[in-house]
């Protein structure tokens, strides 16, 4: 009855290509725009902000950057572990060396540098495929590690071998170090999300994410029809890059405030993003935020049932997290292996037939 | 000869014996991918659970003592019989077999036809599971396997070798246990060569290795070869579960033992089983011989982490299929 196509009549080319052609969802897609910037800054705690809304936030760019590789240009990637760890200390670096400079800049600087480190370990990809790149990659995640624990210089030096964010301004409000306010680092964090989810949603039905998508579909045959394979794969390695360091940037410096590399950006990390991905959909933004939602609120949810509720030790509530995990990902993949996306979609269609159905 | 040249031979040595163990593990990734085209990541995780379950039913520990302690309040932990070696491998390999009827009726059955990638995230949310239930099962302390293989310096080859090298050298230091895994990969590796070449069922492998549609077309049954060929695999991952375990206990980091067999796969090619073999051997040497030539004077140690995938991407980017590895032939 609401959600329908009927009566939405196009007159421009403009109209033709919005991203929300149906009403009601760009009812939606605004309201949820309100609530973020103008009802929950209001509402929020330190134990919301810290446990549930930074680590969604945060990780759906991560998973939008992966998505951007992974989902849009088919190249599966296993690193996403070390590039966030090359975005926290490319921050880390700046906002020591440069202590006036702006936040903002100091954490696009920080992608810029992913990006650059990111087209490096995408060079091989023009060579290897698949299976092939998805192991390769995993050199770009064990190097990454390794140099941040064994040069001093990257983490200046500090006996402790970790990295600790020092206090930055923004507006006037503190962002990083031990007296921001929950309030203000979560629409720090939502300024970022949504202004480089639209970036990635606009970018993705533009020429360039075109020709990602043709080189996922068969790169030779795209190849055939004029597609430059260099460039679009390694544009897609930057750009899914920059995001993601843009993630590790805001992960270190924003949510954690000190991080020692093995521990916050191991190998674990990089599959957390991968079934982020996975389980939100594959090629699609609003996947991406469905996936970071599901592995973010999830572990939360298991933790409190099961040692809240029931009263188990931890040890025996983090093996079952483990099981239920592992468990929920094969039949995620069993039941709809396209992931959320692909249930959003199929609601939707239902929606619009919806109550007349034949 | 200098000492140091006769040292740079002991790392040598050290480095073919470790690349043997990276085989073992290796040869289970092929066995899987080979016969289904799954990368299956859980074999780590495999070789993990194969040890716990070994050690636990040697010592007659309770499956399930915390979990079932923390429910009803009791206090069990052990049975109290101690099973003999043979038996405890017996019964672990009747675990592992039983695993690999599940995996096909519960996973892989349902997975036909999928992609590459949707099966190689199943193995990982299959790694994740196997993780918390052989931990929940048997519990995550550090245990100890012993199955009666010798362990420490070979004094025998100490002793023989030490006439060789300048004052400073004493012989070769290797451990009797890689010696001894050496040769069990070994025999390990010619019996599922005669195996998969002289018996029904090797070459009913073989054919789906091939082709699975055509296979299909002769009538090999594809479901019940893959429950072989995870049995199989199973009882690879418990032999390199035997071997590991002896050599550094039973505990959770036995499961990156898969993130050291990738980079031979890389290099040896994911279909090729004498590919596991030789590129664990490169793989074994080239890291022990960096780390000793380049990682320690020049770089401050704890290269073995990356430079195997280093080598293999090099060696790739060169011959993308890699070593053994069937042409990769593409068309629109």
């Amino acid at each position: 009855m609401l959600y329908r196509e009927a009566g939405v009549f196009k007159t421009s080319y403009a109209k033709d290509q919005e991203t929300f052609p149906i009403p009601f969802d760009k009812a939606g897609y605004f309201l949820a725009l309100i609530v973020a910037f103008g009802v929950i800054p209001f509402l929020v705690n330190d134990y919301w902000a810290n446990a549930i809304l930074l680590p969604f936030l945060i990780y759906a760019i991560a998973a939008i950057g992966l998505n951007i590789l992974t989902g849009y240009c088919g190249q599966v990637s296993l690193g996403s572990g070390g590039f966030m760890a090359v975005g926290a200390y490319a921050t880390y670096k700046l906002m020591t060396a440069f202590p006036d400079l702006n936040m903002i800049i100091v954490i696009l600087l920080a992608g810029l540098v992913t990006a650059f480190v990111g087209v490096l370990f995408g060079l091989p990809s023009l060579r290897i495929k698949g299976f092939y790149l998805a192991v390769a990659t995993l050199a770009a995640q064990f190097f990454l590690v390794w140099l941040f624990n064994k040069i001093p210089w990257f983490y200046n030096y500090s006996a402790s071998g970790q990295i600790s964010a020092p206090e930055r301004v923004v507006l006037g409000f503190e962002v990083t170090g031990a007296n921001a306010q929950p309030a203000v680092i979560y629409l720090f964090c939502l300024c970022f999300t949504v202004a480089l989810a639209w970036v990635a949603r606009n970018l993705t039905r533009s020429n360039t994410g075109r020709k990602w998508m043709a080189i996922r579909d068969m790169d030779i045959a795209a190849e055939i029809i004029g597609v430059n394979p260099l460039m679009a794969k390694l544009s897609a390695f930057a750009v899914s890059s920059f995001y993601i360091g843009v993630a590790g940037a805001l992960l270190f410096s924003v949510y954690l405030g000190a991080a020692e590399v093995g521990e916050a950006f191991g190998i674990q990390k990089s599959f957390l993003v991968l079934f982020m991905v996975i389980i939100g959909g594959l090629g699609s933004i609003f996947g991406s935020f469905a996936g970071a939602a599901f592995m973010v609120l999830f572990p939360v949810l298991l933790k409190n049932v099961m040692v809240g509720q029931l009263g188990w030790a931890t040890d025996i509530a983090a093996h079952f997290e483990f099981i239920i995990v592992g468990a929920l990902i094969i039949i995620f993949l069993i039941v709809e292996p396209h992931g959320l996306a692909a249930l959003w979609r199929i609601a939707k269609e239902k929606l619009r037939l919806w109550p007349f159905p034949h | 000869m200098p000492a140091g040249f006769y040292f740079g031979i002991e790392v040598f040595l050290n480095g073919l014996m470790a690349g043997v163990m990276y085989s073992l593990v290796a040869l289970g990734f092929v066995l899987i991918f080979k016969a289904s085209g799954i990368f299956n990541y859980a074999q780590g995780v495999m070789a993990l659970f194969a040890a716990l379950t070994l050690v636990g039913l040697q010592n007659g520990q309770v499956p399930f003592a915390h979990l079932i302690n923390a429910i009803f309040g009791t206090e069990v932990h052990h049975f109290g019989w101690h099973l003999p070696v043979f038996f405890a491998i017996l019964l672990t390999l009747g675990v592992m077999v039983l695993f690999a009827f599940l995996v096909e009726k519960l996973i892989l059955k349902h997975l036909v036809n999928q992609e590459p990638i949707i099966l190689f995230m199943a193995c990982i949310g299959l790694a994740y599971f196997m993780e918390g239930f052989g931990d929940l099962m048997w519990g995550s302390e550090i245990k100890k396997l012993d199955v009666g293989i010798p362990q420490g310096g070979n004094f025998w080859i100490e002793e023989v070798t030490s006439g060789l090298g300048g004052d400073g050298f004493y012989g070769f230091y290797l451990d009797t246990l890689d010696i001894y895994a050496t040769v069990i990969a070994a025999l390990l590796v010619i019996s599922l060569v005669l195996f998969s070449q002289y018996t029904k069922t090797g070459r009913a492998l073989r054919a789906v290795a091939d082709d699975h549609q055509a296979a299909l077309s002769v009538g090999i049954s594809l479901r019940a070869i893959w429950v072989i060929v995870w049995t199989i695999a199973g009882f690879v991952a418990l032999v390199a579960g035997i071997m590991w375990g002896s050599k550094s206990g039973v505990q959770f980091s036995l499961s990156l033992i898969a993130l050291k067999a990738l980079p031979v796969l890389m290099l040896g090619g994911f279909t090729s089983i004498p590919g596991a073999i030789v590129g664990g051997l490169i793989i074994g040497v080239g890291e022990k011989m960096f780390e000793f030539l380049i990682g320690v004077p020049f770089l401050g140690g704890a290269t073995e982490n990356w430079f195997a995938y280093m080598l293999a991407l090099m060696f790739l980017v060169f011959r993308p299929q890699g070593l053994f590895g069937e042409k990769i032939i593409e068309r629109v």
